[in-house]
């Protein structure tokens, strides 16, 4: 039995929703598209605001997943992924053309705040010009960058000149104000705090964080581009693992993996959907075990123990993988169809080596909670702070762990569900603190439930009859999907929902792909959960969102 | 030590002994390093300076804690349990460039960060040192093609020791680290780049027609970097 499939039909809204929809939008709509995952209705370029307010108060659609934009011969185009919170796999794109020579379009940040972001990088990489955003400037790119990489017309070789003068002295006269006592600091981007390469242009009063902006894009190292000029079969598949580097490289792959059989219909064997599901579940345990031990760095005073603790379990993890795929950390394991070997011979050392550590996992986890969650300092730096409502979460488009701490219960793999774990007995962990201890307590429980997954999975592979191992179906050597076919797909990966957006043109190369990251939507949540608080508050908030550059920035 | 035992006086006694303890047959293993081998049984070494110097430079590193991309996970991986960099007399990350001497650049360096890394460099005080961590730092690595990719570490700053991998496995760097400290310990000097980006004033930079452009939105003073990309290898 394949998974993969029959859902692909079933999260198409049927026919007369969409007509509903259609009524429901009357003449903002000017034409019909039909995508794999979803309906498209193509909508007029000054009626984005009011077709998305439409859809998310009068039709539920209140979660607006990414904002794809990318240049045709003959015209530019950004498409909203529209899908609910409760019910994932409702979703419907609202695309809107814009002008070849002129791309002007309305912005919809004002609908969803999300949109902001996405709408900046829309700007920034392929040049679309959104009215009545609130700051539409480059966002990955620097500002004093020539030209839009991902538009047709650009040069790659032209010369470029970046300017280091953002990084103004925070003690410079203009940056403090002598009558209110502000001033402004820079974090990063070269700072323990950030996780890497992120800079936070901060603004004080006294103590307390009046604002706070995020620059990012040091780490933008063109994965977008990187996949368009990848053949579909074997040329994308290492790059995922780069996106969330936190060892999370088999819940990348499987987010490619996905869109792409759902591209190209291909169905997986259901003995290599319970490897992929093995795996992939490993990898979170393995990021989350990162995400805990950098948060126990930023937070409590001891400083290198729980990281000890929580580097060990995740080499142990790394172990298991490395004997599943045969490296540490860019896997390059699943194949389109499958997987590309089986598990390691000899079988039994494997699993008894998976059940080893997935033996004592409850005991390390009962470690971190004496050293961490009932430590009274590390309640005193984490409980009620980094406030993030569930309305704001949502608002922001934030998913995986973050939205799951707020009690947003969002999860793809139950909502949506993809390889074999609707076949598996787990639950979804929802914690309603919205501080930034619910969302380390939320990472905490759900290492326990992968914990569960891995078991359940190296049971059925145990008994699995010798001859129906197949790791991997029949598929091209070339793949060339049908020209005009767009998909949006999406996984859970360690930190939230992260889709892909693939439109193929008949050759074996896509020719747009879009990664949406559930980072990049996270992290703009930092100010809602920073403002007012104090900076070591807005640094415990920065750890507990836990991002990972790689993927912020692409 | 027990309080029943005389006070001695004569320090030349309390030498002898100790030494006696650590050269005598009762000695631990604990003392049995190589350095003690090499003093035998005399306290005294005879050495040139420089060699001296080099020697406690390449035991006694300050790394710079920088991470980066990809790589950076490994390198924290290196210096945790299990691999434990520390081992080799370099396991203590230095939040500030200023107390470092060793910078290992774990991952892409992009346009952006570029200037930022090179103010970095400068600010650590010499004599300093760079590992360049995986194919990144070498080339651009799988990244090599993206429009706003760096070709390499060397492009900016000048690179001791390139660790190839992707990411290189903690042996590689702790390879990599060792190698480095030979180097130093032989007082070898890094590599000169060929063809840097440098930092330099706006005003400095050659007149053309994307400087012309952009005179409206950079100060005059200010530092910038300027890529030709078109002749990056
Ligand atoms: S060399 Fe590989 S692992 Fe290292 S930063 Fe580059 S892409 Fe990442």
């Amino acid at each position: 039995m394949s998974l993969e499939k029959p859902e692909a039909d079933e999260a198409v809204v049927p026919a007369d929703d969409a007509e509903d929809i259609a009524a429901l939008l009357g003449e903002n709509v000017i034409g019909r598209e039909e995508h794999v995952n979803a309906p498209g209705f193509v909508v007029r370029p000054d009626a984005v605001q009011d077709t998305l307010s439409t859809l998310k108060d009068e039709a539920g659609y209140d979660h607006l997943s990414v904002v794809t934009a990318q240049e045709y011969e003959n015209r530019y185009e950004s498409i909203y992924h529209l899908k609910k919170y409760d019910d994932p796999t409702q979703e419907v794109s609202v695309v809107v053309p814009a002008d070849k020579e002129n791309p002007v379009s309305e912005s919809g940040a004002g609908v969803f705040t999300t949109a902001d972001w996405h709408e900046r990088e829309a700007y920034d990489l392929v040049g679309i010009d959104y009215e009545g955003h609130p700051d539409l400037k480059r966002i990955l790119l620097p500002e004093t960058w020539q030209g839009h990489p991902l538009s047709m017309d650009y040069d790659q070789d032209q010369p470029q000149v970046v300017s280091l003068s953002e990084h103004a002295n925070p003690l410079q006269d203009d940056y403090k104000d002598a009558e209110s006592d502000t001033m402004f600091v820079n974090i990063g981007p070269h700072h323990p705090a950030t996780h890497g390469v992120l800079h936070l242009k901060t603004t004080l009063d006294g103590e307390q964080v009046a604002d706070v902006e995020s620059d990012i894009g040091y780490l933008h190292r063109s994965e977008e581009q990187m996949a368009q000029n990848g053949t579909y079969r074997y040329q994308i598949m290492p790059y995922p693992d780069r996106w969330d580097y936190i060892s999370a490289g088999l819940l990348n792959e499987y987010a490619y993996a996905r869109a792409a059989e759902d591209l190209a219909d291909i169905d997986v064997p259901e003995y290599a959907q319970v490897i992929r599901t093995m795996g992939a579940e490993m990898c979170r345990i393995a990021a989350h075990m990162l995400a805990l031990a950098t948060f126990a760095l930023d937070v409590n005073g001891d400083f290198t123990a729980t990281f000890m603790y929580a580097i060990n379990d995740r080499e142990q993890v790394q172990n298991l993988l490395e004997d599943l795929t045969g490296q540490r950390m860019m896997f390059n394991y699943f194949r389109l169809g499958g997987v590309v070997w089986d598990l390691p011979e000899p079988r039994e050392e494997f699993f008894s080596k998976t059940r080893d550590f997935l033996d004592q996992l409850p005991e390390s986890v009962e470690e971190y909670h004496d050293l961490l969650t009932s430590n009274e300092i590390f309640q005193m730096r984490t409980v009620d702070t980094g406030i993030l409502p569930p309305e704001v979460a949502k608002d922001y488009g934030a998913t995986g762990p973050v939205a799951r701490g707020s009690g947003v219960d969002y999860d793809l793999r139950r909502d949506d569900p993809y390889g074999y774990y609707d076949e598996l007995d787990w639950d979804v962990v929802t914690e309603d603190g919205c501080d930034n201890y619910a969302r380390l307590l939320v990472r905490m429980r759900e290492v326990e439930e992968s914990a569960k997954i891995i078991e359940q999975c190296i049971d059925l592979l145990e008994d699995w009859p010798d001859e129906e191992r197949t790791i991997q179906a029949n598929v091209p050597r070339t793949l060339r999907p049908d020209d005009d076919t767009e998909i949006y797909r999406a996984v859970e990966a360690a930190k939230g929902e992260l889709g892909i957006y693939m439109r193929a043109d008949g050759t074996d190369k896509p020719a747009r792909f879009k990664i949406r990251s559930p980072c990049f939507s996270n992290l703009q949540t930092l100010p809602e959960m920073a403002q007012g608080e104090y900076i070591p508050d807005m640094i415990a908030a920065l750890g507990s969102l836990d991002i990972v550059l790689g993927e912020v920035d692409r | 030590m027990s309080s029943d035992q005389p006070f001695i006086t004569d320090d030349s006694a309390v030498l002898t002994e100790t030494r006696d303890a650590r050269m005598g047959a009762e000695r631990g293993d604990r003392f049995n390093s190589r350095l003690r081998e090499a003093f035998g049984s005399s306290p005294f070494i005879l050495t040139k300076f420089d060699k001296f110097m080099n020697w406690c430079r390449g035991s006694s590193m300050f790394m710079l804690q920088f991470g980066i991309a990809c790589c950076s996970i490994e390198m924290m991986h290196t210096y945790a349990v299990k691999h434990d960099l520390d081992r080799f007399g370099s396991g203590v990350p230095r939040a500030s460039p200023r107390q470092a001497d060793v910078m290992i650049v774990p991952g892409t360096i992009v346009s952006k960060f570029a200037p930022r890394m090179k103010r970095v460099y400068d600010q650590m005080p010499e004599p300093k040192f760079v590992v360049g961590m995986g194919s990144c730092t070498i080339s651009g690595g799988p990244f090599q093609e993206g429009y706003n990719v760096v070709k390499g570490a060397e492009e900016v700053i000048p690179v001791d020791i390139h660790v190839p991998g992707c990411p290189p496995r903690p042996e590689a760097l702790v390879y990599g680290v060792a190698k480095l400290q030979e180097r130093i310990a032989n007082g070898e000097a890094s590599p000169v780049t060929v063809k840097p980006y440098e930092l330099e004033q706006f005003s400095d930079l050659e007149r053309d027609e994307l400087v012309d452009h952009l005179t409206d939105e950079i100060d005059e003073d200010d530092l910038v970097m300027r890529y030709n990309f078109a002749d990056s290898p």
